[in-house]
Formats: structure tokens, C-alpha cells, sequence
């Protein structure tokens, strides 16, 4: 055995010495390769799905009802944004070392290496799945944010600080669109009661796969191993069911769910499994919008590419 | 043409508030496809504060018994607006819906022509006659500074950049000039707002203007523009089919039920 195996093998025991005690890591501590390239692959899909969610909630920003709703969901989306730029710095400190940087990751972006949320691959139909988004889209995401609070990479749990104070801002301003239809008029309701039947499905997705037998792939593992998130897709899934089905029916919706029901014995909740062939299309970039959304990325990146050149020319 | 009111305080927020609104709504239609993603974020915060300032406009047509904001904002046709030409435009080619091909150039020179305008209105309603113009004025200019700062970094930059930075920007900028000339205009009731007054003179503020932009053309080497006598008046109802169309967007779901509570 050489000396640099060895010294390897050291490193390795006392990077899991210091994750198993809560030790938090930072961005110029030594790492094992499995623990940075998952947290790239975690934290630069984040980070470009932020991104990629300004687009299907942008769509309805001209288009919100009062000047009120207006500066809401501008202010939100610009929220957005700014999180997908906090995360991409956290990924871009990541990824140095590999010698890349955030040119690249636009690049995996738009060749399909790099995804994007699945939720951020359906369509937006009208005002009530803007409203929805905020609320449920945004609920579901302060689930999964909260569960990685405290994740073994410092610079990570700290972006996902700011993060979350943001998105219960998002919930409430989701929320109150949600309710100013559910208490308006029947065309109101109906517009609520038809985004949660065309959403319900993305809902579930939204956690991922319960386990890698459901599509063959899950990246869970490797995240709760090096204390990255603590739950199980799953426990994420129940805790967002338990959470939200009694504040959707209790605003007079109907889950399009009617195995719907809640297990006292397991203390779980019991649905209908969505459709995990069309989640597969999703990590394919198959999905509803996905071209569409990926193209409009890439038209816009190419079109300001004279921009960038500019900047850097101007710099160099 | 448009209908010109009694009081000239109407007439004259109308034309501030209209601006405001038609810039922000073509901000908000940049949304996401800024050059890059720190730009997008310093963009929509701009596009935000400027439709903040067109709500304060618009409550205070609203406090004048005008009807409520929310319906002067969204539901007046395009003969009834009093913004100028220039913020009507669309980004570029395309909806921002479907595959926009939008112009970088010609939404800083745009904006750039467009901030350094309002701020010199701004800075005169700091005196305005009219109490409650003159406070919102001061409001607004905090956050304006900002925006003015914004403009002015990107303007120069594009300009002393490279051949091709510079070509397009000198092209976006002539695009801004030829639809600049109801921008410092007050329209038909141009000498009811300045005898009020309400705020300086048309002159006066379009002077002042030349001098405050003088040392930023200057280091960018191009001679300071000269609006000509507008083609259609924006101030007086005369606009461009891109005006309705852009009213169809913003009112797309407030026009489905207007009793309703959104
Ligand atoms: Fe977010
Ligand atoms: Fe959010």
C-alpha cells in the first residue's frame, strides 16, 4: 500500500469521525469525492431549479389580477432568483476544484445533464396554479429545505437559513390567493378545485420515489449517510400529506384521491400512487413543458451571450 | 383622443402613474431572461419599486374619486392612457410567453433614457404645489437613486465595451430617441399642470435634463440627443397597437370578473 492509499484512508475515517459528530464542513475542508460530488449534484440542481421554477410562476406575473397581487408575486419570484444565486455560489465553490464553474453548469443544464425539479415541468394554466405553486409547491418545498437545515456542509445549511425564511413568506402569499378564489365566486372555486386536480399528481412527485424499486434510481441514500438530510423521500411525502390535507379540505376543495385515507395502525397516510412512468419522462426531460422551458432558457442564454462577452472584455 | 380633465393634479397623475406601470409591465415581462441571474435579481427589484410607484399614483387618482386603483390600472383601453410612447414598446421580437427574443441593448438604453427622465421630474415634484404629489416624489426618489445607478453602470459599460456592444447600443439608443419625443411632454394640458404648478415647465425640466446626462455621454463619446416633435402624443391618447396589447395581458384575469375579489 502506498503512502498517499493511506493517507487517503486516514482522511476518510476522520471525515466520518467528524460527520458522525456533528461536525459541520466547510467549503476548503478536505471531503471524499463521493461527499462533494453528491452534494454538487444535490445542490446545483437546486440551485438551477430555482431558476428554472421563475419561469412556469413568471408566466402569470404581467397577468396577476390587482396591483397588489401584482407586487406579490413579483417580489416572490424575484425571491427566487436570488435563491437560485445564493445556492449556484455554494455549488460554484464546489465545483472549482474540478475546475468548472457556473458556464458549465448553464451548459449541463441545457444538455439534459443537469436537471431541473420535476415539479418545475408542468404547465401553468391559469391564475389558481398561481396561486397553488406559492401554496403547496412552496409548502412542499419548505419540507424538504427544513429537513436539510442542519446539513453536515455549513455553507449549504447556512443558504438554506435564508431560504426558508423566504419561502414562509411564499406559503402565506400562495395561501391568500388560494383563499380570496376559494372564497370568492363559483368560477373562482371551480379555477382552485381545477389547478389542484391538474397539480395533485406533481404533488406527489414532488418528494421523489419512495425507494429506488419505484423508478430505479434515488439519491437518498448517500445524502442521509453523510447527514446531508435527515428523512426518507417518503417520511417527507406523509409529513406534507399530514400538514396539508386537512387545510385543503378544510377551504372546501376535494383531493382528486379517493382511496384517500388515513391509516391509524401504521399511522400513515394511504393514496393512490401517481403514475411513476411519468416521472421517468420528467428525469428525461420529457415532461409537459420541459422543451419548452429548457428552450426558452437556452434562447435567452444565447441571446444575451454578447452581454457576458462584453462584461468579461471589459474586466479582462 | 383622449378625454383631458378639469384638474390638472388628474391629468398630471395619470401621465406619472401610466408611465410607471407600462415601464414595470415590461420589466416584468424580462423576468427570468436577464443576461445573467445577478442581473435578473437587481432588474425585478427595479420592475417592483416602479410598480410600487405607479399603485401610489394610482391610489391618489383613487383618493380623488377617480375610481378604484385597481381599475384605472387594468381596465382603461389604450385611448384613455396618458404614458409615453416609449415605455409602450415591447422588449423585442415575440411574446414573452413564446419564445421572446428580447434586446439587452435596447432595455438599458431604454431604461437609462427613461430613468434619467423621471428622476428630473421627480426632483421638481419635490416642490410640487400639490401636497401629496410632493411627498410621494420624495418617496420615490430614495429608491429611484438606486435605479438611476443601475441604468447609468450598464449604459456606460455596454458603450465603452466591445465593437459589438457598442454598435448595438448605438442602434438601441436612436430606436429610444425616435420614440422620445411625448416623453417630457405634458400634452394638450401642458399649461394648466405647469400654471398650477405642479410641477416646472416641459422646457425647463428637458433642459435640465441635457445638463444632467451631459458628463454620462461624454464618457460614452456620443453627443447628448435631441427629441424631435413626437409623432403621436402619448400624453393625449395617441399610442401605438402595442399599448392594447399590452393592456390584454396585464388585465387578462382581473377583466374576467370585475366585481370579484382577487
Ligand atoms: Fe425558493
Ligand atoms: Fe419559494
Amino acid at each position: 500500500m502506498t503512502a498517499d492509499v493511506l493517507l487517503e484512508k486516514d482522511l476518510q475515517a476522520q471525515f466520518e469521525e467528524r460527520i458522525a459528530a456533528g461536525d459541520k464542513i466547510e467549503a476548503d475542508d478536505w471531503m471524499p469525492e463521493e461527499y462533494r460530488l453528491a452534494l454538487i449534484k444535490l445542490i446545483s440542481m437546486h440551485g438551477i431549479s430555482e431558476i428554472m421554477g421563475a419561469l412556469p410562476e413568471k408566466e402569470w406575473v404581467p397577468k396577476a389580477p390587482t396591483l397588489y397581487r401584482k407586487l406579490g408575486i413579483m417580489a416572490k419570484v424575484q425571491d427566487e432568483m436570488g435563491h437560485g444565486q445564493l445556492l449556484l455560489r455554494v455549488a460554484e465553490d464546489l465545483i472549482k476544484p474540478l475546475g468548472k464553474n457556473r458556464e458549465d453548469l448553464m451548459q449541463d443544464l441545457f444538455a439534459g445533464r443537469l436537471k431541473f425539479h420535476n415539479v418545475f415541468h408542468m404547465a401553468t394554466k391559469s391564475w389558481g396554479d398561481a396561486g397553488l405553486i406559492g401554496w403547496l409547491v412552496d409548502g412542499a418545498a419548505i419540507i424538504t429545505q427544513t429537513n436539510m437545515l442542519n446539513a453536515s456542509y455549513a455553507p449549504y445549511a447556512r443558504a438554506l437559513q435564508r431560504i426558508c425564511a423566504e419561502e414562509v413568506f411564499h406559503a402565506q402569499h400562495g395561501e391568500a390567493i388560494i383563499l380570496a378564489l376559494a372564497e370568492g365566486t363559483e368560477k373562482q372555486k371551480e379555477m382552485v378545485q381545477d389547478a389542484l386536480n391538474r397539480w395533485w399528481e406533481a404533488l406527489l412527485f414532488f418528494f421523489g420515489p419512495p425507494s429506488s424499486d419505484t423508478t430505479g434510481s434515488t439519491k437518498q441514500d448517500i445524502t442521509i449517510k453523510y447527514k446531508i438530510r435527515i428523512n426518507t423521500n417518503e417520511e417527507l411525502r406523509q409529513g406534507f400529506l399530514s400538514k396539508y390535507i386537512p387545510r385543503i379540505q378544510s377551504i372546501g376543495l376535494t383531493i382528486p384521491d379517493p382511496t384517500l385515507r388515513f391509516d391509524e395502525e401504521t399511522q400513515k397516510w394511504i393514496y393512490q400512487q401517481p403514475n411513476w412512468e411519468n416521472f421517468k419522462k420528467i428525469q428525461r426531460n420529457e415532461g409537459p413543458k420541459s422543451q419548452e422551458r429548457l428552450k426558452l432558457r437556452r434562447t435567452s442564454y444565447d441571446d444575451t451571450a454578447w452581454v457576458r462577452e462584453a462584461l468579461s472584455a471589459q474586466i479582462g | 383622443m383622449t378625454q383631458k380633465f378639469e384638474n390638472p393634479v388628474v391629468e398630471l397623475l395619470f401621465q406619472l402613474a401610466d408611465d410607471d406601470y407600462l415601464f414595470s409591465y415590461r420589466g416584468s415581462e424580462w423576468l427570468g431572461l436577464a443576461p445573467h441571474i445577478e442581473e435578473d435579481v437587481a432588474f425585478s427589484s427595479i420592475t417592483q419599486d416602479t410598480m410600487g410607484h405607479a399603485t401610489v399614483y394610482y391610489r391618489l387618482l383613487e383618493g380623488l374619486g377617480l375610481g378604484a386603483a385597481d381599475s384605472l390600472a387594468h381596465i382603461r383601453p389604450a385611448a384613455e392612457r396618458k404614458n409615453s410612447i416609449l415605455v409602450e414598446r415591447p422588449n423585442g421580437e415575440g411574446c414573452y410567453m413564446e419564445n421572446p427574443r428580447y434586446d439587452w441593448a435596447y432595455a438599458v438604453a431604454r431604461s437609462y433614457i427613461y430613468t434619467t427622465a423621471k428622476k428630473i421630474k421627480i426632483d421638481s415634484l419635490k416642490s410640487s404645489s400639490d401636497q401629496s404629489l410632493a411627498e410621494a416624489a420624495v418617496k420615490i426618489s430614495m429608491e429611484l437613486y438606486y435605479h438611476l445607478l443601475h441604468w447609468k453602470t450598464w449604459f456606460v459599460q455596454l458603450f465603452n465595451a466591445t465593437e459589438e456592444a457598442r454598435n448595438r447600443m448605438t442602434k438601441a439608443l436612436e430606436k429610444v430617441v425616435a420614440d422620445s419625443g411625448d416623453l417630457f411632454s405634458f400634452g394638450d394640458a401642458a399649461s394648466e399642470i405647469t400654471n398650477a404648478s405642479l410641477i416646472e415647465s416641459e422646457q425647463v425640466l428637458l433642459n435640465r435634463w441635457t445638463e444632467y446626462v451631459k458628463p454620462v455621454f461624454e464618457t460614452i463619446k456620443v453627443a447628448v440627443p435631441t427629441f424631435g416633435k413626437p409623432e403621436r402624443n402619448g400624453r393625449n391618447g395617441e399610442h401605438t397597437n402595442e399599448l392594447q396589447d399590452a393592456i390584454d395581458t396585464m388585465s387578462e384575469v382581473y377583466a374576467t370578473d370585475l366585481a370579484a375579489a382577487w
